[in-house]
């Protein structure tokens, strides 16, 4: 079975962190995804850029793009997607098109400020 | 990390929040704050015990409040001071102890806190002063060594900064959209003088004011939540983030000043840039430009380019162009001259800046840049006399250091070169 998991912390205060604070975290964790990778149990890692730096596209009909982050509570996170895109335009029309697709709910537009494609999964 | 420093770092980010709701409630800055320092005291004993509340603001917002409440009525026992005055709305805070805070409501607090700091009876240096202290939280020897003054001195400049703001009129009505978009244009200026403050330091002071720079992108991004669709808050973090992330390879080990031209820029911060780009990235969809988004804009083009020759001139020309146009300024004139040499040669860039003369004759910037075009078409004594009165002009240090390099290689290459080596 493959586990997505998802991180969550305070992102103030983890944007107040020193470049040394920043990197120490990094290393540490690298130890952890080096051994994973190894064992071909690593996929994909992404850090995300801060929420100030999202968009939400609210899939109704039409479709409406909000600033900001998904804010709402009454509909649960189920799934995401990595696009490689020109610029937000570019990603905001995928967004669309997998939209039409598949109506209802939203997605958030977030930016990826690191990302490691990861090993071959077992 | 430790508990404490959870606590610490829940404190600060819940402080202009907290403050800016408990001054909407007692409308007196000062009560504001006391209950605040109370309110943490008390997290201080009781989140290592309890674990942190759910929402760490609203419980120091409610904690604060009881606290201040209490104090106000013991006073009123023992003195019987006319309390009531101190507290405009003491019966609705009584009754409402587990109200609900909603969002729209701290929004306008936080914005209004932050607007009082800018009140325009204020000058720049109390403004800033004023915001580090009440809505940043920086301790007034934070504040006083990011200036380079005594604590004595900021403690003062402080307390005058408040004297004028509690004697001005405060407005506490929730704002309109007009007054709350000019309250947004006057708070998001104020940002920009912070983070100027830190950002104009010479080599030697910069580590001091660093923090200056870093409180002023957490204001903008703290703005920016606040207002998610507002393209100029975008704009200014976005430029913001840009020019700080240029930090680390804006001075050498010597403390002086290294040009654009001349950074290390593997030192640049590309996180910072990342989401510095994003943001713009941002604004641009709203199709509505604005100052902030153009320098931001310009920033963004310098921080795309690999190698200084990689720069995209002509389009730093045309966004200084706009620029001209939203918000003329021979300073902007001149920045926009220095693209223009790049793009269609020195002759042009000087004959854009001769007319700036009278208005900038103050101004160290402008005869550093007119001694540089000058050097570069090799009229060089004219460009000594430019030098020259550049160096009078400069503000720090690392300036004069600066324009003294160049005076140098002026005197260097006016010499002939057979001359020079048999020398050495």
């Amino acid at each position: 079975m493959l586990y997505a998991i998802l991180c969550y912390h305070d992102e103030d205060l983890v944007g107040s962190w020193t470049r040394e604070q920043d990197a120490d975290v990094m290393s540490r964790l690298a130890v952890v995804q080096d051994r994973l990778k190894k064992d071909g149990r690593l996929g994909p890692v992404a850090r995300l850029l801060p929420t100030t730096a999202a968009t939400t596209l609210r899939k109704d009909d039409p479709p409406v793009v909000l600033d900001g982050p998904y804010a709402e509570t009454k509909e649960q996170l189920l799934g995401f997607y990595v696009v490689d895109c020109e610029n937000l335009d570019a990603a905001l029309g995928i967004a669309r098109e997998l939209g039409a697709a598949n109506p209802g709910g939203a997605y958030e537009v977030r930016p990826v400020g690191l990302f490691q494609a990861g090993g071959d999964l077992k | 990390m430790t508990c404490t420093a959870w606590i610490d770092a829940a404190l600060t980010s819940a402080r202009p929040q907290a403050v800016g709701a408990l001054l909407r409630y007692f409308r007196n800055l000062d009560i504001a704050e006391e209950a605040f320092q109370n309110a943490c005291l008390k997290a201080l004993k009781s989140w290592p015990q309890n674990g942190p509340p759910r929402d760490p603001a609203a419980w120091l917002i409610m904690v604060g409040r009881n606290v201040a409440i209490d104090e106000v009525r013991r006073t009123r026992k023992q003195e019987a001071l006319p309390a009531d005055e101190a507290i405009s709305d003491l019966g609705d805070a009584e009754e409402a102890l587990a109200e609900r805070l909603d969002g729209s409501h701290y929004r306008d607090d936080i914005l209004r806190l932050l607007f009082i700091c800018c009140h325009p009876d204020l000058p720049a240096t109390q403004q800033i002063a004023l915001a580090l202290r009440i809505v940043s939280g920086l301790s007034v020897k934070q504040i006083a060594r990011a200036f380079l003054v005594s604590e004595a001195a900021m403690e003062q400049r402080i307390t005058r900064a408040k004297a004028r703001v509690a004697a001005a009129s405060v407005p506490f009505e929730t704002p309109g959209a007009m007054e709350r978009s000019e309250r947004l244009a006057a708070v998001a200026a104020m940002i920009y003088l912070i983070f100027n403050e830190g950002y104009s330091a010479s080599g030697d002071t910069s580590e001091l004011r660093k923090p200056l720079c870093e409180e002023a992108i957490r204001l903008a991004r703290l703005l920016l939540r606040l207002f998610q669709s507002e393209p100029e808050i975008m704009g200014l973090t976005a430029l913001l983030l840009l020019q700080h992330a240029r930090a680390a390879a804006r001075f050498d080990a010597n403390g002086e000043l290294v040009l654009l031209d001349d950074q290390d820029r593997t030192l640049w911060n590309q996180k910072m840039i990342a989401e510095g780009l994003a943001l713009i990235d941002k604004a641009i969809r709203h199709r509505k430009s604005g100052p902030y988004q153009v320098q931001a804009a310009i920033a963004a083009l310098h921080s795309r380019a690999t190698r200084p020759e990689d720069t995209d001139w002509a389009q730093i020309d045309l966004l200084y162009g706009t620029l001209e146009i939203m918000q003329p300024s021979p300073v902007v004139t001149l920045n926009r001259a220095v693209a223009v040499s790049k793009v269609r040669g020195a002759e042009e860039a000087l004959r854009m800046i001769e007319p700036l003369g009278e208005r900038l004759s103050g101004y160290f910037h402008y005869f550093g840049v007119r001694g540089a075009l000058l050097m570069q078409l090799a009229r060089n004594d004219e460009a000594r006399v430019a030098f020259d009165r550049a160096i009078a002009l400069a503000n720090t240090s690392a300036e004069a250091a600066h324009i003294r390099m160049h005076l140098d290689r002026l005197i260097r290459d006016s010499q002939p070169s057979g001359k020079n080596a048999s020398e050495k």
